[in-house]
């Protein structure tokens, strides 16, 4: 059984009285990337969150196309601010490998694999605390990508690192979308999204509002919201 | 100030020529002292985890309490575990008192409070660190447990050596309960206060040394065991 689709009806989230996201109603499916965009604090972070299930919802409902049980163990998120756990690159990378019982020569098998892809074989066995913001990034994706999710939630994987290591992240990306996996992934760099994404929502004020195929999108938003977006207004 | 050097000259003769008396105490203090510090361990660490990761009802209350039983006083301590293990106490049956194991068990009562909150500390930061990781790679409370521990583990060592610090000084709780019987239940704190008491202040300051020396020695020795990182590798 398939993963998706992933439906949300009237998803809310709310803290301290105020409404982060919501209420969202929104159907994924198919395969591509997303791109989820908006300005600062518009709601995307909260949005990811919410659809992977990691914080709990105020009203609404977010549902998989399998138990939830199921559907947790099929996907995963990668944090824009990567947490490196006190291990080495390695054990970092064959962590989740371990969660599900993979032996521990095995899962470091698989990892290595995963490491010489992202470039860090060298650093395999050194601590991933050292590492720098780009080569955490890759880490990171490596460690999401190693129990082959059919969902990856990624919040601003490119966020304050150099061109080079953007190119590398987007490169990943795009490996993973042509392996199958469905893409979800936030950013506020609109090229990124041109060049990487097939599917747009746009978030502002908390809200969802668009949500279509990433040429209709950037060929003519249906929105002001969209459109003062595209433009580079500020958005409030 | 004679007496210091006097007392340093004794420590040098009596380890130089392994006075079998110091040789069997300073064995004895190890085993009581290690063997409560394990046990201590095996309490307090998945106490801390414990308190780190999970929310309950009496969390608050019970981190609250364990700093401040960290100031427990040891002669209390060792005057309850004394009651319970007499004769006539609810334990007397096992007859445990004035034994190593009364010893040992007093020195767990006073160490896990003081292990489990410096441990504590040390894993709350580590799992405000990987909180958002480990809940979406949706772990169980066990999972989270252990990685904690383990990615923890040099933090923990440092609430252990402070265990062991506390345990090998300790002198009112295990001479209340130990009873510091010659070749039975002396060990280096019990005989430092008996030659204290009979003036041999040259003696009790050479056994000083001597656990001056055991304790710095066994830290240093914990600390390159549980080295995880060697020039950067792990």
């Amino acid at each position: 059984m398939t993963l998706l689709p992933l439906i949300a009806k009237g998803a809310t989230l709310r803290r301290r009285g105020k409404v982060l996201i919501g209420p969202v109603d929104l159907r994924l499916e198919g395969q591509g990337i997303t791109a989820v965009i908006g300005p600062n604090g518009a709601g995307k972070t909260s949005l990811l969150k919410m659809l992977h299930g990691i914080v709990r919802l105020n009203g609404g409902s977010v549902t998989w196309n399998c138990p939830m049980a199921e559907a947790q163990e099929r996907q995963a998120f990668v944090f824009q601010q990567p947490v490196m756990m006190r291990r080495s690159v390695l054990d970092n990378v064959a962590y989740p490998l371990r969660l599900i019982g993979v032996s521990r020569g095995e899962a470091r098998a698989r990892a290595m694999d995963w490491v010489e892809r992202i470039g860090l074989s060298a650093a395999a066995e050194r601590s991933a605390t050292v590492l720098s913001g780009g080569e955490r990034q890759k880490l990171a994706l490596a460690r999401a990508l190693i129990r082959k999710p059919e969902v990856l939630f990624l919040d601003e994987p490119c966020a304050s690192l150099d061109g080079r290591a953007t190119r590398e992240i987007e490169a990943l990306l795009q490996e993973a979308a042509a392996d199958g996996t469905r893409l979800v992934m936030s950013t506020h760099n609109l090229g990124q999204a041109t060049r990487l994404a097939t599917e747009i929502i746009l978030v502002a004020r908390g809200q969802i509002q668009e949500h279509q195929p990433a040429a209709a999108f950037f060929a003519g938003p249906n929105t002001d919201e969209g459109r003062a977006f595209l433009r580079g207004d500020i958005i409030e | 100030m004679s007496e210091l050097w006097e007392g340093i000259a004794q420590a040098f003769w009596l380890v130089v020529t392994l006075d079998s008396d110091l040789v069997e105490i300073t064995l004895r203090s190890l085993r009581v002292t290690l063997t409560a510090l394990v046990v201590a361990s095996l309490i307090a660490l998945p106490l801390a985890a414990v308190l780190a990761v999970r929310r309950f009802r009496l969390r608050r209350a019970t981190i609250a309490v364990l700093n401040a039983l960290m100031g427990l006083p040891p002669v209390v301590v060792g005057l309850v575990v004394y009651i319970l293990l007499s004769r006539s106490g609810p334990f007397g049956v096992f007859g445990l008192l004035f034994t190593p194991t009364a010893m040992i068990i007093a020195q767990v009562i006073i160490i896990v409070p003081l292990i489990a909150s410096i441990a504590h500390q040390s894993l709350r930061e580590l799992w405000s660190d990987y909180h958002d990781l480990l809940i979406s790679l949706h772990t169980t409370q066990a999972q989270r447990i252990k990685t904690l521990l383990w990615d923890g583990r040099r933090a923990l060592l440092t609430a252990a050596l402070a265990g062991f610090g506390r345990a090998i000084g300790e002198v009112g709780a295990i001479m209340v309960v130990g009873g510091n019987i010659d070749h039975h239940t002396r060990v280096l704190t019990t005989a430092i206060a008996l030659e204290t008491g009979k003036g041999a202040f040259a003696l009790a300051l050479g056994l000083g040394f001597v656990l001056i020396g055991l304790a710095v020695a066994v830290n240093l020795c914990i600390h390159w065991l549980g080295q995880t990182e060697r020039t950067g590798r792990w």
